[in-house]
C-alpha cells in the first residue's frame, strides 16, 4: 500500500482528539514513536513515518529531527521513498541547515537517472531550495538537460535554470544560447519556462537584453500564432489560447521594447492587434488586455496605441467587476508618472472608488488620488480625502494623514486653507499623524502672521471640545500661549468674535495639565504655555503663580524641572521675565540634511581639479565621453518618454549636443560658496538652475528652475530626467510650461532621488521648448551634484 | 514570483503550506494565523486581492485568494505576477485536483496531504508557475502514481491483489438461467 495508509490512520487519531491539549498528546506520542522508528535500520515503513512527520510540521510542531531522515530517503533506489524524501527535503530543508549539503551528490546521481519522473524530482528539489554552491556544481547538467532531453524535462530544467540565475547570477551566460534555441519549441510548457528564463536573464544583465531583442519577431510570431488560432481544446481558458502565455510573452516583450525604437516598432501591430482582439468578458482576456496596456505604455509605441491603451483602462475602470477595477487602478498608478494628463482624466471615477466597500479597491483610490494631487485639483481633491479620512480603515490612517499633509504643503493655494486642513485632520484622526507633524504646524502658525488671531480662536475652540488627541492638544497649548493676548482682546476678522476671560483660558489650560489622558509631552507644553501667559493678561499673575510652584513637586522631573525654573523666574529674576517670555521669532524651516554654503564651497574646491583632468580628457577622447554617456542612457533604469509633440530624435546629433554641453557645463559652473544652486543649461536665452536639498539619509530632493531672459515668451517647455540603474526617480508635476519673457517668471519642476546603494550620482535631464516659434531640444549631463558626496 | 501557498479552512487549520522561500517554523505559523485573520475578514462579494500583510515580506506582496466552499485558497505573490493570471492559475489547479481525486472535498485535502503535495509539484516549481494544461498535469500524476504503484513492494501486495481482481474478465453471468420448464433468477451480485 501506499504510504498513506498509515499516514490516514494517524491523521483520523489527530482529528479524534477533542482538545488542543490532546492533540498535543497524541502528536507527541506519534513524534516519539517516529524518532524511534527513525533510528532503527531500515525497514519499510520510512517513507510512513516521513509523511507522518511532515502532516505533523504543518500543523506547527517541531520537525527537525526528520532532517537526516530526507538524506537518507533521498539516497534509497526507491521511487516511493525518494518521492517522499524529496518533499520532506522542500519543506524541512534549507541551505541554511548543514544537512542540505548532503543530498548534492544524490541530485547530481538522480538528474542523470534513467527514469523521467526521478530526474523531475531532483529538479524540482534543485529548483526550489538550491543554494549557491549547489548551483554552481549542478549547472552544467541542467545545461545538458535544457537542450537534449524530452520537454517534460526540458519545462523543468528551464525554471530550474532560473533559480540557478537568481542564486548565481554569473551563470546566466551559460544558460543564454540554451534559452535562446528553446524559443523554438512547440510545446506550450517548454515556451513558458523559456520566455521565463529569458525574462530572468534580460532583468539581469543589459548585455543579455541587447542579445534578446533579436528575438522580438519570433515572440511577435508566436503571439499572433496564440491570438488568431482557432479553439484549441488543449490550451484554451474560457475562449483565449494559452492566456499564461501570452501574459508572459507580453511582459517579455515590454523589458525589450523599453527605451529601444526598432523592437518596439517591430511589436505595434501586434499590440494593437492584441488589444483590439482579445475578448474581456472573462478574467483570461481581461488578464491579456492589462498586460498588453502596461506594455503599450512602457515601450515606444506611436501614440494613437496609446490612446487606445488609456481607453482600455478607463474601461476596465468603469467595469462592475471589483476585481477588474482593482487591476485597472494599479495599472494606472504605473502610468501616473509618465501619462500625468491621461489619468487626471479619470479623477471622478478614482475619487468615487474611495466610497467602495472594498477594503483593497480603497488603498488603491487612495494611493492614485494622493498621486492625482495637483495645483488645480487640490481644494476639491482635499475635500474628498478628508471626508474619506473621517470613514476610512485605521489601517489606512496613518498613510492618509501623511499623503495630506504632503499634498497641502506643496499644493496649499492660502495659508489658511493649508492652517484649516491640518486642523481638520487633527480632529479627525489625531492619534495617527507622524510626530513631525507638531513642530511643522507650529512653524506653518509662526510664518502665517496674519493669521494669528484667528488660528488662536480656532485651536482655543478645538481644545475647549475634546483634549484627548495629543497633537492638536500640543499646538492648541503652544498657540494659546504664545498669542493669548489676541485670544482675550476678543476681536477678530476671519471669525466670528467670542469672549474669552482669562479664567477660562487658565481653566482649560489648567483641565490640560490635570488630565490623565495627558501625556507628559503636552503637560509640559500646558505648563509652558501658562507661564508664557502671565506676561500677556493682566489680572490672575497670582493665580499663574501658584499653578507654577504647585508642579514644583511634580513627581515627573521634566515637569518639576520646568516648574522649579519657572518659580525662579517669578521670584529671582522677575525683571527679567518679561525679555524671556516674549513672542518667539518666525522658525526657520531647516531640515537636518540641508547643506551650508561652506561644506557645498569645499566639495566645490574639491571637484574643481578633477573637472580640469575632464576638460582636459574631453577633447581628445570624445568619443569614449560620449560613449559613456550612452551607456548611462542605455544603463538608466527611468526611461526617458518623448514628449507627444517631438518625435523621436536620431542617436547622431544628441550625441554632439552631449557633447557640446558637456563643455557648455564645465564653463557654466559657478565656484562660489553660496546656497546651493547651480546653472547647468544656458542656451538661447533659457537658463536652467539645479538645487538640491538633501532630505534622508539616502534621498534628495532637487529643484530644476528654469528662467528666459529673451523678449519673448518660452512655451511648452518640458523637463525630462534619467538617472543610473540603481537610483529611483520619481518627477513631481511642473509648475507650469510658460516662462514668461524678460525673466519676469520662472517654471519649477521637483525631482525627487532615492539612492539606496549611494552610487555615484549623475542625472541626464532633457528639455525641450518652444522659442520665438522653432522647437528646442537639449541634454545636460550632470555629473556633479552641489552637495555632499554620498 | 510565488512566494507562498496556503490552503487553509474557514476555522484557520491549515490544510496544504509551501513556503517558496525560507522562513523559520514558528513564523510559518505566524504568516498563517496572520492570513487567515486578513482574508476571513473579507465579505463575498469584494476582490480578491489584498494587501497589507506584513510579515510575509513587506510592500511588494500581495495575497490573491479565492474561496471554495470550506476553503480557502491563497496565494502570496509579488508584482512580476499578473494579478488575474493568479486567479485563473488558482482556478487550473482546483480544477486539478477534482480531476484527480474525483470530485474533491476538504477531507480528501486532510487525508492525502502528501498526494496534494505531489500535484502542485506539477503546477508549481520553484516559486514559478510551470504548467497550466490541466490535461498534462492530470497525466503526468497518473503516470508517477503507477509507477510508485508498480512498485510498491511486499506493501503493495494487498493493492496488486485488488487492482488484479478488477481487471479480471470474469465471463458475463446469466440473469435467467432457464432449464426445462425451471426458471431460477439469478440475484445480480455488484461488481467489485
Amino acid at each position: 500500500m501506499s504510504p498513506s495508509v498509515r499516514l490516514q490512520e494517524m491523521i483520523r487519531v489527530i482529528r479524534g482528539a477533542r482538545t488542543q491539549g490532546e492533540e498535543r498528546g497524541v502528536i507527541q506520542r506519534e513524534c516519539a514513536a517516529i524518532r524511534a522508528q527513525f533510528r532503527q535500520a531500515d525497514n519499510g515503513t520510512r517513507s510512513h513515518n516521513l509523511a507522518k512527520l511532515l502532516y505533523v510540521h504543518m500543523l506547527g510542531y517541531p520537525a527537525h529531527f526528520g532532517q537526516m531522515e530526507c538524506v537518507r530517503l533521498i539516497a534509497s533506489p526507491r521511487y516511493n521513498e525518494k518521492r517522499v524524501g524529496y518533499l520532506g527535503a522542500m519543506m524541512l530543508l534549507d541551505e541554511k541547515q548543514d544537512a542540505s549539503l548532503l543530498i548534492t551528490n544524490s541530485i547530481k546521481n538522480d538528474l542523470s537517472h534513467s527514469s523521467q519522473y526521478v530526474q523531475s524530482l531532483a529538479l524540482c528539489t534543485l529548483g526550489c531550495m538550491g543554494s549557491a554552491e549547489m548551483c554552481r556544481d549542478l549547472a552544467p547538467e541542467i545545461d545538458r538537460l535544457l537542450r537534449a532531453s524530452n520537454s517534460y524535462i526540458k519545462k523543468k530544467a528551464a525554471l530550474c535554470a532560473v533559480h540557478i540565475v537568481r542564486k548565481v547570477p554569473e551563470l546566466g551566460e551559460l544558460f543564454t544560447p540554451a534559452a535562446r534555441s528553446l524559443l523554438s519549441e512547440k510545446n506550450h510548457g517548454v515556451l513558458h519556462g523559456a520566455v521565463v528564463l529569458i525574462t530572468e536573464l534580460c532583468e539581469r544583465n543589459p548585455d543579455t537584453l541587447e542579445q534578446f531583442r533579436k528575438v522580438v519577431p519570433e515572440l511577435v510570431q508566436i503571439m499572433k500564432g496564440l491570438v488568431m488560432s482557432g479553439y484549441s481544446p488543449e490550451h484554451n481558458v474560457a475562449g483565449i489560447s494559452d492566456p499564461f502565455l501570452q501574459v508572459r510573452i507580453l511582459r517579455l516583450l515590454r523589458i525589450l521594447g523599453r527605451n529601444n525604437d526598432t523592437a518596439s516598432d517591430a511589436m505595434n501591430d501586434l499590440l494593437a492587434q492584441v488589444a483590439t482582439n482579445t475578448d474581456s468578458s472573462k478574467t483570461a482576456g481581461s488578464a491579456v488586455l492589462y498586460e498588453t496596456v502596461l506594455t503599450v505604455m512602457d515601450i515606444k509605441s506611436e501614440s494613437g496605441l496609446r490612446v487606445l491603451a488609456v481607453n482600455i483602462l478607463g474601461r476596465f475602470l468603469l467595469n462592475n467587476d471589483r476585481n477588474i477595477r482593482y487591476i485597472s487602478m494599479t495599472s494606472l498608478q504605473k502610468i501616473v508618472q509618465t501619462d500625468h494628463n491621461a489619468v487626471q482624466r479619470h479623477r471622478g471615477t478614482i475619487v468615487d472608488c474611495l466610497k467602495d466597500q472594498d477594503a483593497s479597491v480603497k488603498r488603491r483610490a487612495l494611493e492614485l488620488s494622493l498621486a492625482l494631487v495637483s495645483a488645480v485639483n487640490i481644494r476639491s481633491l482635499m475635500k474628498e480625502l478628508l471626508l474619506f479620512l473621517s470613514s476610512c480603515p485605521p489601517e489606512l490612517r496613518a498613510h492618509t494623514t501623511s499623503g495630506i499633509f504632503n499634498a497641502a504643503e506643496r499644493y496649499a493655494p492660502s495659508q489658511r486653507w493649508h492652517i484649516d486642513t491640518i486642523l481638520h485632520v487633527l480632529t479627525t484622526a489625531g492619534g495617527d499623524v507622524r510626530d513631525e507633524t507638531v513642530p511643522n504646524l507650529i512653524q506653518l502658525i509662526t510664518t502665517a502672521t496674519e493669521l494669528h488671531c484667528y488660528t488662536v480662536h480656532k485651536l482655543y475652540r478645538a481644545l475647549i471640545t475634546d483634549i484627548s488627541v495629543q497633537s492638536l492638544v500640543q499646538v492648541a497649548c503652544w498657540c494659546i500661549g504664545e498669542y493669548g493676548d489676541l485670544l482675550l482682546r476678543g476681536e477678530c476678522e476671519e471669525t466670528e468674535p467670542v469672549q474669552v476671560a482669562e479664567d477660562d483660558v487658565l481653566d482649560a489650560l489648567e483641565m490640560v495639565l490635570q488630565s490623565h489622558m495627558s501625556s507628559p509631552a503636552t503637560r509640559g507644553f500646558a505648563l509652558t504655555a501658562t507661564m508664557k501667559l502671565s506676561t500677556r493678561i493682566t489680572h490672575n499673575v497670582d493665580r499663574i503663580r501658584s499653578i507654577v510652584s504647585i508642579y514644583g513637586s511634580c513627581i515627573d522631573v521634566e515637569l518639576q524641572q520646568r516648574a522649579v525654573e519657572y518659580n525662579a523666574l517669578f521670584k529671582k529674576y522677575d525683571h527679567m521675565r518679561a525679555a524671556v517670555l516674549e513672542r518667539m521669532p518666525v522658525i526657520d524651516k531647516s531640515s537636518p540634511g540641508h547643506t551650508n554654503g561652506e561644506s557645498a564651497g569645499g566639495t566645490m574646491k574639491e571637484m574643481e581639479p578633477t573637472k580640469l583632468t575632464q576638460e582636459v580628457v574631453l577633447p581628445q577622447e570624445p568619443a569614449n565621453k560620449v560613449c559613456d554617456l550612452l551607456d548611462l542612457l542605455g544603463g538608466s533604469a527611468e526611461p526617458l518618454q518623448p514628449s507627444p509633440a517631438l518625435s523621436t530624435t536620431p542617436l547622431g546629433p544628441v550625441s554632439s549636443t552631449a557633447g557640446g554641453d558637456l563643455l557648455d557645463l564645465l564653463g557654466g559652473l559657478d565656484v562660489t560658496p553660496v546656497p546651493p544652486s547651480v546653472i547647468v543649461y544656458e542656451k538661447n536665452g533659457v537658463t536652467l538652475k539645479l538645487q538640491t536639498d538633501r532630505q534622508t539619509d539616502t534621498g534628495m530632493t532637487v529643484t530644476l528652475t528654469a528662467t528666459n531672459s529673451t523678449d519673448g515668451d518660452i512655451t511648452s517647455i518640458t523637463l525630462q530626467a534619467a538617472v543610473p540603474k540603481s537610483v529611483q526617480l520619481q518627477m513631481k508635476a511642473p509648475s507650469g510650461d510658460v516662462i514668461p519673457a524678460h525673466g519676469l517668471g520662472q517654471v519649477t519642476q521637483t525631482v525627487l532621488l532615492n539612492n539606496p546603494n549611494k552610487v555615484s550620482l549623475k542625472m541626464r535631464v532633457r528639455v525641450c521648448y518652444t522659442s520665438q516659434g522653432s522647437v528646442c531640444q537639449d541634454t545636460v549631463q550632470i555629473d556633479s551634484f552641489p552637495s555632499p558626496a554620498w | 514570483m510565488i512566494k507562498a501557498i496556503l490552503i487553509f479552512n474557514n476555522h484557520g487549520k491549515p490544510r496544504l503550506i509551501r513556503f517558496y522561500e525560507y522562513f523559520a517554523e514558528d513564523l510559518q505559523q505566524q504568516i498563517i494565523r496572520e492570513t487567515f485573520h486578513l482574508v476571513s475578514k473579507r465579505d463575498d462579494n469584494v476582490c480578491n486581492f489584498l494587501e497589507g500583510g506584513s510579515l510575509i515580506g513587506g510592500s511588494d506582496y500581495k495575497l490573491i485568494y479565492r474561496h471554495y466552499a470550506t476553503l480557502y485558497f491563497v496565494f502570496c505573490v509579488d508584482s512580476s505576477e499578473s494579478e488575474l493570471g493568479i486567479l485563473d492559475l488558482i482556478q487550473v489547479f482546483v480544477e486539478t485536483l477534482d480531476k484527480c481525486f474525483e470530485n474533491v472535498c476538504e477531507l480528501d485535502l486532510i487525508f492525502h496531504m502528501d498526494k496534494v503535495h505531489f500535484i502542485l509539484q506539477e503546477v508549481v516549481m520553484g516559486g514559478m508557475v510551470l504548467e497550466t494544461n490541466m490535461n498534462e498535469i492530470v497525466g503526468q500524476v497518473e503516470l508517477q502514481n503507477r509507477m510508485e504503484k508498480s512498485e510498491g513492494g511486499f506493501s503493495a501486495a494487498p493493492a496488486r491483489a485488488v487492482s488484479a481482481v478488477k481487471n479480471m474478465n470474469l465471463p458475463e453471468m446469466p440473469r435467467n438461467i432457464n432449464i426445462g420448464d425451471i426458471n431460477i433468477k439469478v440475484p445480480s451480485l455488484s461488481p467489485f
